[in-house]
C-alpha cells in the first residue's frame, strides 16, 4: 500500500505543478462571477441559472482534468522512461497501475473540492442558503463517476498508441454515455432484430455515467437522494472501476516497455 | 561463495519486426556468476546484448528460456529487487520533482521509516554534492547533476548489489572520477557492483572480474589481472581481439 500511496503522491504533485488545473479553475471562476454579477431580466431566480452554468463548467472542467491527467500518465512514464528506475525497485506493474489510478482519482477529488467549494460560496452568498448535504451528495457521486472515467482512460492508455487519440476517444465515449446512454433502451425498442439485441447489449454493458449526474439537486433545490441508493450507485461505480482496472492490468503485465 | 547475481543458460529472443523476418536473438545461453563483494564489468560492443541482460535482471524483459537470479531469488519476483540499486544509462526521473522529493519517493517505495529516510537523503545529497540544490526541481539541473541524482536514487536503500548501465557515459572527467570514487568506496564497504561500460581503462582500474559478450554470446570471463597476464596486453586490445576488430587499411 505504501508503494501505491507514494505513486499517487507523485501524480498529485504533478497536478498542482502543472498549469491545467489553475487555468480551468480561473476560467470557471471568472465565468461564474461574471454571470453572477449580471441580473438577467430582473429574474429573482438568477442564482438557479448561476448554479446551472457553474455546474456545467465544473462538469466539463472535471472531465478535462480527469481525462487529460490520466491519459498522459502511462505513456509519459514509457516515453520519458521513468518507468525503468521505478520497476527496478520492488514494484509490480499492478502497483504502478493502482498508484496511477489512485493518484488521478485523488487529483480529480481535490479539483472537484475546490470547484464545489467555490460554487457553494458564490451561490450561498447570493441565495443565503447553505444546502451542505446536497453539495456533499453531488460532489460524492460526481467523484465516483470520475473514478470510472479514470479507470477507463487508464485502460485506454494501454490500448491506444497516442495519449491524444486516447483522450479524444474517451471524451467522445464519456459524453456519448452521459447524453445518450439513458435513451439506448428506448432506441433498442424501435429497432428490428438483430439490432435490438445489439443495442440492448450495449445498453447493459456500458457504465451508466448519467446516474451520477445529479446536478438538478442543486439547481432546483431538490431533496436528498436516499443514502441506500447513493451507496448502491457507489458500489456500481467501484465494480466498474475495478473491472476496467483488472482489464488494464491484464494488458499492462504483458506489455513491452519500448526498450 | 554464493552468487549474488546469476544467469543460467539465459536466452532472450525478440519477435520479428516484419513478417517473414526471423526472430532476433539478443542473448544466447548466457551463464554468469557474480559473487558477493565483487566489482564486475560487463563488456561488449553496442548491440551485444548487455542492456538486454540487464533488462532481464531488472525484470523489464522476460527471458525466452533459462533463468536469472538475484540473491538466489528468481528475478521475475519483485522481492528480488529489494536489495539492489539501479542506475540507468540516461537520466529518467520525474523532472517536476526536486531531488529531495525524488529520493523521498523512492525511500517510501522501499518502506524506509521517515527518520531513516531523512538521514539517508541528507547523506546521499552530500555524497553526490547536491545538498545545496536538493530543493530545486530536477528539470533545472545540468546533465551531470541529473546523473548524480540518479546515483543517489540508486543508493537510497543502501543496496548490497548495484547495477550500473554505463554510469559514466556523457559525464565530464570530474564526474567520471566521482563515479569511480563512489564505486571504489562501495567496494570497500563490501558491496557488489555489476556494471557495463565502454570505458575500458576505467574498467581495468576498478573491476575485479569482467565478462565480454558479443552477438549475445559470452566470449570470455575472468579476473582482469589474469586476462591481462594471459594475453600480455591491456584490456582494450583483448576486447578488440575478442570482438574480431580488423583495423582498416588507410587509402
Amino acid at each position: 500500500m505504501n508503494t501505491i500511496l507514494a505513486l499517487a503522491g507523485v501524480v498529485l504533485k504533478e497536478l498542482y505543478r502543472r498549469k491545467d488545473f489553475y487555468v480551468l479553475f480561473v476560467l470557471t471562476a471568472l465565468l461564474t462571477l461574471l454571470m453572477g454579477s449580471v441580473n438577467f431580466f430582473h429574474d429573482r431566480n438568477i442564482v438557479r441559472y448561476l448554479r446551472e452554468i457553474c455546474l456545467l463548467l465544473i462538469w466539463m472542467s472535471a472531465l478535462v482534468i480527469a481525462i487529460t491527467t490520466t491519459a498522459r500518465q502511462l505513456p509519459a512514464e514509457r516515453e520519458q522512461r521513468t518507468i525503468f528506475p521505478l520497476l527496478a525497485k520492488p514494484v509490480t506493474r499492478g502497483q504502478v497501475l493502482a498508484g496511477k489510478f489512485l493518484g488521478c482519482w485523488l487529483a480529480c477529488g481535490v479539483a472537484l473540492l475546490v470547484f464545489y467549494a467555490f460554487l457553494g460560496v458564490v451561490s450561498g452568498a447570493r441565495a443565503g442558503q447553505w444546502p451542505v448535504w446536497q453539495y456533499l451528495q453531488v460532489f460524492w457521486l460526481h467523484w465516483v463517476m470520475l473514478g470510472i472515467v479514470v479507470a477507463f482512460v487508464l485502460f485506454g492508455s494501454l490500448v491506444f498508441a497516442a495519449p491524444s487519440s486516447n483522450a479524444t476517444i474517451s471524451f467522445v465515449l464519456v459524453l456519448g454515455i452521459l447524453y445518450l446512454g439513458r435513451y439506448l433502451n428506448n432506441i433498442a425498442l424501435q429497432q428490428p432484430e438483430p439490432m435490438r439485441t445489439v443495442v440492448y447489449t450495449v445498453y447493459f454493458l456500458i457504465p451508466h455515467l448519467e446516474w451520477y449526474d445529479v446536478r438538478d439537486l442543486l439547481v432546483y433545490e431538490k431533496g436528498l437522494i436516499g443514502w441506500v441508493n447513493c451507496g448502491l450507485v457507489t458500489l456500481y461505480g467501484a465494480a466498474y472501476s475495478g473491472l476496467l482496472l483488472f482489464a488494464a492490468w491484464l494488458v499492462f503485465r504483458r506489455k513491452r516497455l519500448n526498450l | 561463495m554464493d552468487a549474488i547475481l546469476e544467469t543460467k543458460n539465459l536466452r532472450v529472443e525478440y519477435p520479428a519486426r516484419h513478417a517473414g523476418q526471423a526472430r532476433h536473438v539478443a542473448v544466447k545461453g548466457l551463464d554468469l556468476r557474480v559473487k558477493a563483494g565483487e566489482v564486475f564489468g560487463f563488456l561488449g560492443p553496442n548491440g551485444a546484448g548487455k542492456t538486454t541482460t540487464m533488462n532481464v535482471l531488472l525484470g523489464f524483459v522476460s527471458a525466452t528460456s533459462g533463468a536469472a537470479f538475484l540473491f538466489g531469488v528468481d528475478v521475475r519476483k519483485p522481492i528480488a529487487r529489494q536489495r539492489i540499486g539501479y542506475l540507468p544509462e540516461l537520466t529518467y526521473y520525474y523532472k517536476f520533482l526536486t531531488a529531495e522529493e525524488l529520493l523521498r519517493f523512492y525511500a517510501r517505495i522501499f518502506g524506509l521509516p521517515r527518520a531513516t529516510a531523512d538521514r539517508r537523503i541528507d547523506q546521499l545529497l552530500k555524497l553526490v554534492e547536491l545538498d545545496r540544490v536538493g530543493r530545486r526541481p530536477i528539470k533545472t539541473y545540468s546533465k551531470g547533476m541529473q546523473q548524480r541524482v540518479g546515483l543517489a536514487q540508486a543508493l537510497i536503500n543502501d543496496p548490497d548489489l548495484l547495477i550500473l548501465d554505463e554510469p559514466t557515459s556523457g559525464l565530464d572527467p570530474l564526474g567520471r572520477m566521482k563515479v569511480r570514487e563512489i564505486i571504489q568506496r562501495l567496494k570497500s564497504e563490501g558491496k557488489t557492483v555489476f556494471f557495463s561500460s565502454h570505458e575500458l581503462g576505467e574498467v581495468e582500474t576498478v573491476c575485479d572480474r569482467v565478462a565480454i559478450i558479443n552477438q549475445g554470446e559470452l566470449k570470455v570471463e575472468g579476473r582482469v589481472a589474469d586476462l591481462v597476464a594471459q594475453h600480455q596486453t591491456n584490456l582494450e586490445t583483448i576486447f578488440l581481439n575478442i570482438i574480431g576488430y580488423q583495423p582498416q587499411l588507410q587509402v
